[in-house]
């Protein structure tokens, strides 16, 4: 039996490195995740990206759920997720309110006459400040905050439609049920 | 042989010394002391974005702007634990190089401790059966029948 035991210890070395790889394999590496779900979103108070006089704070977002999505000109990976924006967000149930994330106002313009504008309300953060606050590192990043302003749900990176399906559809679907 | 072995290794400290130095730009020390303190507390906080860069040695954005956000900290006069503490709250655990000791950190912190320990009772329960059954020790393998 004693003679057994590097065997087994050989394959349990084995099982241990095979999950390592699965695991590396199965989840993004760089994501980290957010200690802000379900804490009170940050306070927050940006400039309208095509009216800057006007300015939005949390306070005028509060009231019903709304999606939060932090975008730049500069950031490839926006530009693959913007198309599914595009074509679920009107399909959602929630507002989508749109990032603009360290971009000069400029570019955002003429990056979303390219791509289009799927957003109800849209902020610039040009300095990236208030960014910090959301512990935004990378764009794309998404939040999903509810009718009184707390964080349920963080994507980092693109959206893809099966993580619509699978996890921000459930989630909106999960305040739907909260508020009846 | 050896002595050239030292002086490379000393030459290479060196080398990734001054490429880490020049991540940094030049910020508004009020004066010498204040810089080592931020390049310290800086050296022990990791870049988000670029997993085994620290926020002195990463040239990411978000290192800059973590950086500046550090530096700006400092101004105010918060502590270097009130100032990870800042950013832990928005970046979590994972901004820290040195992970403190909580539930989810403990198999990192004591799994090795558990697997030595798991080797060693092995090790101990083996020997004892050897030395109960009087069986002679294994003949010592010089290695040199290959």
């Amino acid at each position: 039996m004693s003679r057994l035991i590097p065997f087994f210890a050989f394959l349990a070395l084995c099982g241990l490195f095979g999950f390592g790889i699965w695991w590396n394999s199965h989840h993004d590496q760089t994501a980290i995740p957010s200690p802000l779900i379900d804490k009170p979103a940050p306070e927050f108070a940006l400039p309208e990206l095509y009216d800057p006089s006007k300015v939005v704070t949390k306070k005028d977002l509060l009231g019903k759920p709304y999606l939060l999505n932090v975008f730049a000109s500069w950031c490839v990976e926006c530009a693959v997720e913007h198309p599914l924006l595009e074509a679920e967000g009107p399909s959602l149930g929630v507002e989508l309110v749109g990032y603009n994330y360290k971009d000069q106002p400029d570019d955002a313009k003429a990056w979303l006459a390219q791509h289009g504008n799927p957003y109800q309300v849209l902020m610039a953060d040009v300095s990236g400040q208030t960014a910090i606050d959301f512990g935004v590192y990378a764009a794309p990043e998404t939040f999903l905050i509810d009718a009184r302003g707390v964080i349920r749900y963080k994507r980092i990176g693109p959206f893809t439609p099966e993580v619509i399906e699978k996890e921000l559809k459930p989630a909106i679907a999960a305040l739907a049920r909260e508020s009846r | 042989m050896k002595r050239l072995a030292l002086l490379l290794a000393i030459g290479l400290l060196l080398f990734t010394g001054l490429a880490g130095a020049q991540a940094i730009e030049p910020m508004p020390f009020k004066d010498h002391a204040q810089e080592l303190r931020f390049q310290h507390l800086t050296a022990q906080l990791r870049c988000p974005m670029c997993q085994n860069e620290t926020l002195a040695d990463s040239n990411a954005p978000i290192a800059r702007d973590l950086r500046h956000e550090v530096f700006r900290l400092m101004q105010e006069g918060r502590t270097d634990d009130q100032i990870k503490q800042f950013l832990v709250a928005r970046y979590s655990d994972y901004v820290l190089y040195d992970p403190p000791v909580n539930p989810t950190t403990w198999v990192l912190w004591f799994g090795p401790l558990l697997i030595l320990l798991a080797g060693a009772v092995v090790v101990v329960v083996t020997i004892r059966k050897r030395s109960r059954s009087g069986a002679p020790p294994p003949a010592i393998d010089h290695g040199d029948d290959w």
